[in-house]
């Protein structure tokens, strides 16, 4: 088989405020024979908050992003959900809007780029599920999670809206049902847990603009898993993994709860399966201790 | 083309029950039935009526997507029982299938629900033209078509209800506006024959049960029966805010700005520096897990953040392709 490679356009999260997703990664795609170009010219994808500001700049911003992917000849893989919808709403709207895609275009010509359409936006997640397949994954794993009930976190922006997401896969998310995370921590050896928060918010994006609302979002998300008889939590977001790890404390205050589990990155979850090393995934930088190994 | 065959399966439904004049909690029923591919969730509420309990009680009128009285939800899912077809539930969620209201909450009696809280947002956002209308024009008031196509789909909003209550804010936050209320006050901020841009928009700029409280979770567009999409329509008037003048500085608003400079200065961003600009001095209340986050290595200095490769770039870009003010 062909090695694979990917533009990975890292999200900044994975630069600052979780260094283990970042390091994490790089590890998982090692073990998996995966090869990564990193897209260091990339800039923030705005957050899903620019747009409220300046539409038009937010667009340019990820067009600017995926032409970087475009010129590599490669498809671009995100580890953000925040991230993967930006970008591929942008290349939604751009690959069905000609004028559009011509307006951005001027202002890339500028600096001696250009967005054609011909990279697709794929989250890792659903890259190593589409690329590798989960059999060859469970073949893979060294060290199957088989003592753990692992609480999937699906993340809204990966799920939602399922319509331009299901664009970038082959097997379509369903939003009320995903199987996506669940298949994952089965390949691994783990039992998946079953609750109705799953496919839920996480708050993340108000956590300024209404911290109340924010945290009983991640309060609930956290108790639900806890009253799945969770072991720990798996997800493919640094933002909702930014949530549910260090504001553990708003979240009991605000649902009045004592609230707390474990959290790890899809990319954690699946490194531990195949052998990488605490230190390889960063297991150190979280705040709620990952006391289980 | 396939011939279209009807094929029947066994689905058993859970169907919530409950009277508030005599029942203390509700509870719920099973129902095993027959479903063929022809039908759509409607024609179950209506068998488990004709066929097994009367006093089942549930909201339908004009059983073609244009009333909005039926919405109820499935397995959880917002959806307008006369337009979803049973097949599609069954392929989403299997043949167990659990019936409720809309909002288990606002239950009156069964399917049907109170809701005076839809309505009472709705009236909120003055859902109507507000226009000084000249009693004897001299020529017609026409709208172009292209003033008319900046409705985009908001219009064709039915008021069912399906998206207020399937969005996480609402049941959180009781003074929320809700999606299908801002989507109304798009329909009319956008519509070329209203004036009431102030008053309309600075109601919904009020911070609490303001436009700047929606989590971005995208559910409401997910069950919109009508593909209204409420979230696009909550971001177009974020914007009119701003384009208008309206936009006041708050945490809401300094946020999104926020990113533009973030940008224009590293490429990536620079995470406290965008948390200080939209706090302000409010930033003191996140020291203590800031802290603890710098000890586990989670917060970069400043003057160890990584910058985008070729920022000129993005410099440039900035400068050249930014549309708004503030």
């Amino acid at each position: 088989m062909k090695k694979l490679k990917y533009a990975l356009f890292t999200g900044c999260t994975a630069k600052q405020s979780t260094p283990e997703q970042y390091m994490s990664t790089f590890a998982v795609a090692e073990k998996l024979g995966i090869e990564l170009v990193e897209l260091v010219e990339a800039s923030c994808c705005g957050a899903s908050h620019l747009q409220d500001y300046d539409d038009f700049l937010s667009l340019v911003l990820n067009a600017r992003n995926i032409a970087y992917a475009e010129k590599h000849g490669l498809t671009m893989v995100t580890i953000c959900n925040t991230c993967q919808l930006n970008t591929a709403m942008t290349k939604h709207r751009l690959d069905n809007n000609h004028e559009l895609k011509e307006k951005v275009n001027e202002k890339l010509k500028e600096i001696g780029l250009e967005y054609k359409g011909t990279s697709n936006i794929i989250h890792f997640l659903y890259a190593i599920i589409d690329d590798i397949g989960l059999d060859k994954i469970k073949e893979m794993v060294v060290t199957p999670l088989s003592q753990f009930n692992i609480a999937p976190f699906y993340g809204c922006h990966n799920i939602r809206p399922s319509e331009l997401q299901n664009e970038s896969h082959k097997k379509a998310e369903n939003p009320y049902n995903p199987t996506s995370l669940d298949d994952l921590i089965i390949a691994c050896g783990g039992v998946s847990v079953d609750y109705k928060e799953k496919n839920k918010c996480c708050g993340f994006h108000v956590e300024l603009q209404a911290p109340r609302t924010a945290s009983i979002l991640t309060g609930n998300a956290i108790a639900g898993a806890m009253d799945g008889n969770a072991d720990w939590m798996v997800t493919p977001c640094p933002l909702c993994h930014l949530k549910l790890d260090t504001q553990t404390h708003h979240a009991s205050v605000a649902i009045g709860r004592e609230v707390k589990l474990p959290v790890l990155h899809m990319q954690q979850m699946l490194g531990l399966a195949l052998g990488c090393t605490h230190e390889q995934l960063g297991l150190k930088h979280h705040l709620t201790k990952v006391d289980f190994i | 083309m396939s011939t279209h065959k009807i094929t029947t399966q066994k689905v058993n439904f859970k169907v919530f029950r409950f009277n508030a004049d005599e029942d203390y909690l509700p509870y719920y029923e099973d129902y095993n039935m027959d479903i063929t591919s022809e039908e759509v969730v409607l024609d179950v509420l209506n068998r488990i009526k004709w066929d097994h309990d009367g006093s089942f009680s549930y909201r339908r009128s004009c059983r073609h997507g244009i009333c909005g009285a039926c919405a109820i939800k499935v397995n959880g899912r917002s959806t307008l029982a006369c337009k979803e077809r049973m097949n599609d539930m069954i392929e989403l969620f299997g043949n167990e299938l659990t019936l409720e209201p809309l909002s288990i909450k606002r239950a009156v009696k069964d399917l049907i629900i109170d809701k005076g809280d839809f309505w009472e947002k709705h009236d909120a956002i003055h859902p109507y033209l507000i226009s000084d209308v000249q009693e004897h024009p001299e020529h017609e008031h026409l709208v172009t078509p292209e003033e008319a196509e900046r409705l985009l789909e908001a219009d064709l909003c039915i008021q069912c209800g399906a998206c207020h209550y399937a969005c996480p804010v609402v049941e959180i936050n009781e003074d929320f506006f809700g999606p299908a209320a801002f989507a109304k006050a798009y329909r009319f901020e956008a519509d070329v024959r209203d004036d009431a841009l102030d008053k309309r928009l600075l109601n919904l700029h009020e911070e609490k049960q303001g436009l700047w409280d929606c989590v971005k979770c995208y559910e409401c567009a997910e069950v919109c029966p009508k593909d209204v999409n409420p979230i696009d329509k909550i971001t177009k008037l974020h914007q009119m805010l701003f384009k208008e003048g309206i936009a006041t500085s708050n945490v809401a608003t300094r946020h999104a700005v926020g990113f533009k400079h973030s940008i224009a200065r590293n490429g990536i961003l620079d995470e406290g520096g965008l948390v200080l600009y939209s706090e302000g001095l409010g930033i003191v209340k996140h020291v203590p897990v800031a802290l603890r986050m710098f000890v586990k290595g989670k917060i970069v200095p400043p003057w160890a953040l990584t910058k985008s490769k070729n920022l000129d770039e993005i410099k440039k870009l900035v400068k050249s392709s930014s549309t708004a003010k503030f």
